[in-house]
Order: C-alpha cells, then sequence, then structure tokens
C-alpha cells in the first residue's frame, strides 16, 4: 500500500515532471518512439533485430524495440528467444531452432545453422522480454492470449504502454477483451504525466463498472491530489453502478433459489394442496428424479446419437419412473388413511426413510455425478456486466414452464376437471359417473411425477445423493403454506417471495443465519395469517 | 372366564395388570446398577455398556412421555420435540462445560476450550449464571419451556392445528439446527459440548456416578409418570382429551382451549428439556444434530408403537423401539432403516393404537 511519504514524493515529482525523464531516458525514447509506431512498424521490426546477440545491452535494448514495435511477427522470435531457441549466426542472420533444423527469423525459410550460437540471455534482457512479449500478445492471433495480455498491462500499468493499448483497442473486435483493453488503457492514462491524459483515464475509469477500476481510481486519488475531485466522481459513479450490479445479480440469485423452491413445492402443492394429503416423502420422490437422471445418462452412454440429449430424455421418464412410484403408494397405503393427515405424515415419513434406504443400497452413499449439457454450462454476461450462470437461469426457465403445464393440466383437460371436482364434492363427483379412486391415485400421481421433474433439474445443481430430498422437504412445505394451501399462484410467490428474502439477507447475515431468520419469518407469518397468501374462500378453506 | 366379566371390569383388571408389569419393570431396572456390582463371573452381572444404555433409554422414555402428553392427550403432535430435549441437555451441557475449570486442553480458568479456540476474551452474557448446579437446572426447564410458551402462544392463538402445527414444529428445529451448527453462536458450533469432567464434585467416570445418574433418570422418569398420570386423570386432563378429539366443540362450550393445550405443551417441553439434562452426562456430549428434525420424528414413532394416549404405552414404546435399535444397528445396521420406516407404516396402518391396544384387544 502507499505510504503517506510516498505521496509527499510524487506530490514533488507533479511539480518537477522532468526528474522523472531524466531518470529513465530509455522511456522517452520508448515514449517517443512508440507515438510514432502505427506509420512504421515494419520498420521498427527489421530496426529492431539489429541488436539482438551483440551484447546483453544491445539485446535488452533490441528486445524492448521490437516489444513496443507491436509487430505480431515479434512474438515468436522473442518467445524463442525466451526458450533459448534464439541463434545468431557469424553473418548477422537470426535463426530460430525448431526441433532438429532451424528457420530464418525474418523469412521463415529453412536456414543452416551451423556455427550459430544461442543468443544469451541476462537478468536485463529477461525483464525486457517479459515486458515486450506482455506488450505483443495484445496483439497475438489468440483471442485467449489477448485477453491474458490485456490483464498483465493492468496489473503492470504504466504510460508507456497507452499508445500500444490504443492500437490494440482500434484493432480488438471481440467485446470482452476490447472491455479489457479499454480498463488497461484507463489506467495506463492515469500514470501519464499530463493532466488531459489523467482526465481522459479517469473519465473512463469512471465509465466502466468494475471495482477493479474502482480499486485503481482510490490509489490515484492519493498521488493526484490535483484531480482528487473528478476521481471522486468517477468513483461514485462506479459505486452506483456496482450496486445497480449487485441488486440484479442478489435478485437473480434469490429468483433463481425461488426456481429451486418452486420445483421442490410444485409437487407438494398439487398432492398436499388440493389433496390435503401431506406426503413426508416428496423429498424422496424428488431424489429418485435425479436418480432416474443419473440412470437415463449411463443408458445413453452408448448411443453417441442420443447423449447429448440425456437430459431433455430424463424429464418425461423422471415423472414416470416417480409417478408410478406415487401411483403404487396412494392405492397400496395412503388410501387406507385418508381423513387421518398425523397417521398419513408419519406413515409417509416411513415410505420416505425405506426409499432412501433402498438407493442408499441400490446405488451407494456416495455423490453420483451428472454430465450438464454443454448449453448448461458457463455464464453469461448480461448487460451492465451482470453474470449469470446458465444452469441456474434454465433451470429458472424450466420452473416456471413446468409451473405453466401444471395449470394448464388443471384448467384445461379433462383430467384436471375430473380432479377439481373430486377435491369439491366428493360424493356428487362420484354421483356423476367420475370413478373417485382413479382420479385420487392419478392426482397423487401427477403430484409425485412433478416432483421426480424437479429431481431432474435439482440434480443440475445439487448433489445427487440419497438425502438429496432432505434438505427440501421443510422449505417446500413451508412455501405452500405461505403462499397459501390450494393455490398455486400462492406457490409461485411463496417460492420466489421466500427465496428472494433469503438472498437479500444472505449478504450482512451470512448464508445459515439467513435461512434460519426466513425460516422464522415464515413461521411468524404463518401465524398471523394461518391460511397463507392466498387464503382459499368459502367452503373449500373449511376442509 | 372373560365371557363373565363386564367390559368395565376387564378394563379395570387389564390396567391393574399392567400397572404392576410397570411396577416389576422400575423395579428391575432399579436393582439393575446393584447387578453391575457383581463379579464379572456371577451369572446374574449386568455389563457396564447395558447399564448406560439403559440410562439412555429411560432419558428417551421421559421424552416419549413428554411427547404422549402432548400428542397423545392434546393432540399435539409435536415434530419439534427433539429441540426441547437438546435444549435442556445444552443447559445442562453448559454447566458440564463451566464445570471443567482449568482442566480444558488450553487451561483456560474460566472460558471452556472451545471458545478459547475462537479467541473469545470473556464468557457472553448468557453463559453467565451457569456456573451453579441450581441455576442450570432451572434454566433445563425454563429454556424449553419459554420456547414452547412463545411458539404455543402464537400458534394456539391463531389456531394452527393438524399437520400445519406438525410442519412448523419440524421448522422451529430445524431452525435450531442451523443456528446451533454456527460457531458464533458461543454454544461450540459443529462439536457442541463435550470432554465433561465432573457433576456436583462426582468425577463422571466413575461407576459411582454412572448409577448416581441412572437412578436420578430413573426417579425422574417415575415423577413424570406420576405427574403425568395425576393431571390426565383430573378434570384438567378430561378437558384435554376432549379438545384433542373435537377442539371446536370445547371451544363453544366455553372452554379457554388455547391456555388448555398452552398448559400441556409447555409442561410436556419441560419434561423434555429434564430429559435432555440428564441424557447429556450419561452419554457425556451434546452436538447441534440433537436438534435434526428425524430425532424428533423418531420419538414419535416410540409413542406410536407404544401406543398414544396411554402413558405406559409410551414408556413401552421407548424402551422397546429403541431395544430393537440397539439390537439391529449391530445385528444388520443397513436393514434398521427398513425396519423404522416399516414401523411407521405398519403402526399407521395396522396397529394404531400401538402395543397397549394389542395388548387390550387380547385382554378383553
Amino acid at each position: 500500500m502507499r505510504t503517506g511519504a510516498a505521496a509527499e514524493n510524487q506530490g514533488a515529482a507533479w511539480r518537477r515532471p522532468r526528474l522523472i525523464h531524466m531518470k529513465h531516458p530509455v522511456l522517452i525514447f520508448l515514449l517517443l518512439f512508440a507515438l510514432a509506431l502505427p506509420a512504421r512498424a515494419q520498420d521498427a521490426f527489421t530496426a529492431g533485430l539489429t541488436g539482438l546477440g551483440t551484447g546483453f545491452n544491445q539485446t535488452a535494448e533490441s528486445v524492448d524495440r521490437l516489444g513496443a514495435s507491436g509487430d505480431p511477427r515479434a512474438l515468436p522470435l522473442l518467445r524463442a528467444l525466451n526458450d533459448g531457441r534464439l541463434l545468431r549466426r557469424a553473418d548477422g542472420a537470426l535463426l530460430i531452432r525448431d526441433g532438429a533444423g532451424a528457420t530464418d527469423a525474418l523469412t521463415g525459410a529453412a536456414a543452416d545453422a551451423t556455427g550459430a550460437e544461442v543468443v544469451r540471455l541476462n537478468n536485463r534482457v529477461r525483464v525486457a522480454l517479459r515486458g515486450a512479449l506482455g506488450r505483443l500478445q495484445l496483439v497475438s492471433p489468440d483471442p485467449a492470449e489477448r485477453q491474458a495480455a490485456a490483464e498483465a498491462v493492468f496489473r503492470s500499468r504504466s504510460a508507456e504502454n497507452v499508445p500500444l493499448l490504443d492500437t490494440a483497442l482500434a484493432r480488438e473486435t471481440v467485446p470482452a477483451i476490447r472491455a479489457r483493453i479499454a480498463l488497461a488503457l484507463a489506467a495506463s492514462r492515469l500514470m501519464a504525466n499530463d493532466p488531459e491524459n489523467k482526465l481522459l483515464g479517469v473519465t473512463a475509469l469512471g465509465a466502466t463498472a468494475s471495482p477493479e477500476a474502482r480499486a485503481v481510481l482510490l490509489e490515484a486519488r492519493a498521488t493526484n491530489p490535483a484531480i482528487a475531485a473528478q476521481i471522486e466522481e468517477a468513483v461514485a459513479a462506479i459505486d452506483q453502478r456496482l450496486a445497480v450490479r449487485r441488486a440484479a445479480e442478489t435478485l437473480f440469485q434469490g429468483l433463481s433459489l425461488g426456481s429451486v423452491l418452486l420445483l421442490a413445492a410444485l409437487g407438494l402443492a398439487v398432492t398436499f394442496g388440493v389433496m390435503g394429503v401431506i406426503n413426508m416423502a416428496h423429498g424422496e420422490f424428488v431424489m429418485l428424479g435425479a436418480y432416474t437422471t443419473f440412470i437415463v445418462q449411463e443408458a445413453l452412454r452408448g448411443i453417441p446419437m442420443l447423449q447429448p440429449w440425456s437430459l431433455p430424455l430424463a424429464v418425461p421418464a423422471a415423472f414416470l419412473v416417480t409417478a408410478a412410484c406415487g401411483a403404487a403408494m396412494e392405492r397400496g397405503l395412503i388410501r387406507h388413511l385418508y381423513g387421518r393427515p398425523l397417521e398419513t405424515l408419519l406413515m409417509t415419513f416411513g415410505v420416505g426413510m425405506m426409499i432412501q434406504q433402498s438407493v442408499r443400497l441400490a446405488f451407494g452413499a456416495q455423490n453420483r455425478e451428472i454430465i450438464s449439457p454443454a448449453w448448461m454450462q458457463g455464464t453469461l454476461m448480461l448487460p451492465g456486466d451482470i453474470a449469470v450462470t446458465q444452469n441456474r437461469l434454465w433451470i429458472l426457465v424450466f420452473s416456471l414452464v413446468i409451473l405453466g403445464l401444471t395449470v394448464a393440466a388443471i384448467r384445461f383437460t379433462r383430467f384436471g376437471l375430473e380432479m377439481r371436482a373430486v377435491t369439491q364434492k366428493r360424493a356428487i363427483a362420484s354421483s356423476m359417473g367420475i370413478r373417485t379412486g382413479r382420479v385420487d391415485a392419478l392426482t397423487f400421481a401427477f403430484g409425485s411425477g412433478i416432483a421426480g421433474i424437479a429431481g431432474v433439474a435439482l440434480s443440475q445443481i445439487d448433489n445427487v445423493s440419497p438425502n438429496l430430498g432432505t434438505g427440501y422437504i421443510i422449505d417446500s412445505f413451508l412455501v405452500v403454506v405461505f403462499g397459501g394451501v390450494g393455490s398455486l399462484a400462492g406457490t409461485l410467490v411463496g417460492a420466489f417471495g421466500l427465496g428472494t428474502i433469503n438472498k437479500i439477507l444472505e449478504p450482512w447475515a451470512g448464508a445459515v443465519l439467513a435461512k434460519v431468520f426466513v425460516l422464522v419469518a415464515a413461521m411468524l407469518f404463518i401465524q398471523r395469517k394461518p391460511r397463507g397468501l392466498f387464503a382459499q374462500k368459502g367452503r373449500a378453506a373449511d376442509a | 372366564m372373560s365371557l363373565a366379566m363386564s367390559p368395565i371390569a376387564a378394563d379395570a383388571r387389564l390396567r391393574l395388570g399392567l400397572r404392576a408389569g410397570l411396577a416389576i419393570f422400575v423395579l428391575l431396572l432399579g436393582i439393575m446398577p446393584l447387578l453391575n456390582l457383581l463379579p464379572v463371573t456371577n451369572p446374574l452381572h449386568v455389563s457396564d455398556f447395558l447399564v448406560s444404555i439403559t440410562g439412555k433409554w429411560i432419558c428417551y422414555a421421559i421424552l416419549a412421555l413428554s411427547l404422549d402428553l402432548a400428542w397423545g392427550y392434546a393432540g399435539i403432535l409435536s415434530l419439534g420435540h427433539g429441540a426441547f430435549f437438546a435444549l435442556g441437555g445444552y443447559a445442562m451441557g453448559m454447566h458440564l462445560m463451566r464445570m471443567i475449570g482449568p482442566r480444558g486442553v488450553y487451561g483456560h480458568p474460566v472460558l471452556p476450550d472451545f471458545m478459547v479456540f475462537l479467541g473469545y476474551q470473556e464468557l457472553p452474557w448468557y453463559w453467565l449464571g451457569f456456573g451453579s448446579f441450581p441455576f442450570a437446572m432451572l434454566m433445563v426447564v425454563l429454556v424449553p419451556g419459554a420456547l414452547a410458551l412463545i411458539v404455543g402462544f402464537l400458534s394456539f392463538r391463531s389456531r394452527i392445528t393438524g399437520v400445519y402445527l406438525s410442519i412448523l414444529t419440524q421448522a422451529m428445529t430445524f431452525a435450531l439446527m442451523l443456528a446451533f451448527f454456527r460457531n458464533d453462536m458461543g454454544f461450540g458450533g459443529n462439536n457442541g459440548f463435550t470432554d465433561f469432567k465432573e457433576l456436583l464434585g462426582f468425577a463422571l467416570n466413575t461407576s459411582g456416578a454412572r448409577a448416581g445418574l441412572f437412578y436420578a433418570s430413573l426417579i425422574a422418569l417415575v415423577l413424570s409418570f406420576l405427574i403425568c398420570l395425576r393431571l390426565t386423570r383430573s378434570k384438567y386432563g378430561r378437558v384435554l382429551t376432549a379438545i384433542r378429539d373435537a377442539e371446536s366443540r370445547v371451544r363453544f362450550l366455553g372452554y379457554n382451549t388455547t391456555s388448555h393445550k398452552l398448559f400441556a405443551f409447555v409442561l410436556s417441553a419441560m419434561l423434555a428439556g429434564v430429559a435432555g439434562a440428564l441424557y447429556v452426562p450419561q452419554v457425556g456430549i451434546i452436538n447441534p444434530g440433537e436438534f435434526s428434525p428425524a430425532n424428533s420424528i423418531e420419538a414419535v414413532i416410540w409413542v406410536a408403537v407404544g401406543g398414544r394416549g396411554t402413558l405406559v404405552g409410551a414408556v413401552l414404546g421407548a424402551f422397546t423401539v429403541n431395544g430393537l435399535k440397539t439390537w439391529l444397528t449391530s445385528a444388520a445396521p443397513d436393514l434398521w432403516l427398513f425396519v423404522l420406516g416399516g414401523l411407521f407404516v405398519a403402526v399407521t396402518l395396522f396397529l394404531p393404537k400401538g402395543l397397549i391396544g394389542l395388548i387390550k384387544g387380547r385382554g378383553r
């Protein structure tokens, strides 16, 4: 960190700029040289070669010149020098050793390497090489290399890089790298000696939303009292943008957690909310869905054509598997306990325990790996540098689609109509010829199937292990009760509400305490409004 | 023979039989630590392991009794009774930590090891007073009681019943578990409390102290049983049972159902706290795992297996299920969770009145 003494020194230097110049004659030379660069790049390259291998100082100077040239041809040459593969023949020709043979550094033609000597390095040359390579990489044909170079130049910011960065910026086409180069350029301008250049840098940095730019500005504020006001302004502008970005990212994280909760709770909203059956094995159905994803993935390993489709194919598979389990459970067990919710709770908990243990014995207790398809990996940059992870974005979209499908199934299908009829008045529905037992089984299977689909999505962001579902069951019930039992809209609002509140609390309370707060808040809310946000009114409320 | 008897007489006889069985059972438990003193070669010798594990089961039986009072008599299916048990245990644990004194690894005269390790300078305010045994014992009942009072008051007043209350209590214990896992709560985080040295001046690792704790637990069990018996046979108990069966009707008859339920719930939480406090010195450790929702729901199944709504049943269930657990987890560890899960299913579907119901069915 800069101390006060250093700041004073810098202040003195500001008043007497010539001091710096006299300390670094090479630097001024380079600066002047680089300013004239764009027009004379070709000449600079050939001219730069001359001193190589004639002595350490000459080599170092020539490396500096090559670095300043900004010519891409200098890159392989300096790399060869760095690796000890650059040779100088007695006649002055420079060769690059390439395995057994050698090529002429200037023409690239094969050349005779007899009698050639390796150009030797000392520390001064190495330092020069490092700088030159860094600068030259800015114009490298490889985007990753340019990106790395921009980072390096940003870290070692100095005024002499300004012209170089200017040319690199003009040439650059990849937006992400352009942004990095622009940042490095602005930071380098800040190190320049003339106030106009400095102010240009401050303005450019102030226009970004980067914490790094903020740090650079704060550092510069100590050494540049003359433009402190402008720097303050720029920092404030960055802070504001950062705050907006942070808010946007928190919102996304909240929505993402909300989508996870929504997926986990949606099945419950059907079985508990619509049917009134409390299924503590719901979490285990989610877990079964995740394991179905794993099985589908393993089964498709042998078929290269279908392999990329394993995840989409797992969705119907998981639905069918868990729906079948749900139907079996409803017909075999739950049916006998209708009207006794507490017993249903205990019984389903026991079933969940057995499912979990079966999976543990069959697949082992360790986590199973699910491979994410390429289109779900990586991070998406939204405008304003808001980072959004692809898999979470997909899950958000997926959860809304599943919600839409669930609503549609209940509203617009024959099955949904029968389901609502049975929920509203079983005896009348039965007398109208609806087979209520069958509808019960199908409804429960439907809710369980949604749990399985949730498992497919959760397999992308959570560990697939036998106790995957345990973590979601309490949250899911709170979401359903919070939103209002029997209301899918309530489940939607409840899930996204609890998710967002949780993520908003996290930065200042920590992840665990935030969760505790949300649990307590949800509990208190339920005390105030026992029927949830979207309370059902009328006769259904007393059921 | 039973044909000649009226059903009421048969019922009374059965009740007498159960009581006699319980008395014999308590007597048998009472002589266990004495039999432990016999030489190993004696066929009546009882091993250390059996004595210590029976001591644990006695604590579980108190927990089962307390849960039965809430669920079996008041109809409050609490899935968070493990939290009250753990809070009582933590209160006792705090006292035991203070009793370690300077014998900890770091040798600090006042602060427990984990606080020295975490850089505490002095005891947090909520640790003050736990050096005194009577204060700690007061906290053993007051802390769980206060939590039950708050949660119960808010819930019963809002008329939250049935599964909603169950989920709420489960969320309560889950939230407490997460909170106690945090290091900066001042309760030892993940590791909880352990390495206890002494209680009331007795070193905990002696067989004398073990026997003492065993008897203390046994006395607590008998006392809890008598309190619950007295309570459930009283007019208050009748009203409580009526609330369980038809809360609205009892309310319309002019009873304040909220306060009736609240009293039962708070008393039940206090009993659970006592059970936890007796449990901790016997097992020598308390950590946030005790708050896990699975523990609470396991306690529910003890009561369900024994027969809810009967005090003998709760005790019987606690001993039966835990005996089964101890045997199976060593004989066939993979099988235990199937058996436990199967118990949940079998009891709810086929044996709603539990083992006691089975015995009564035979008695008729």
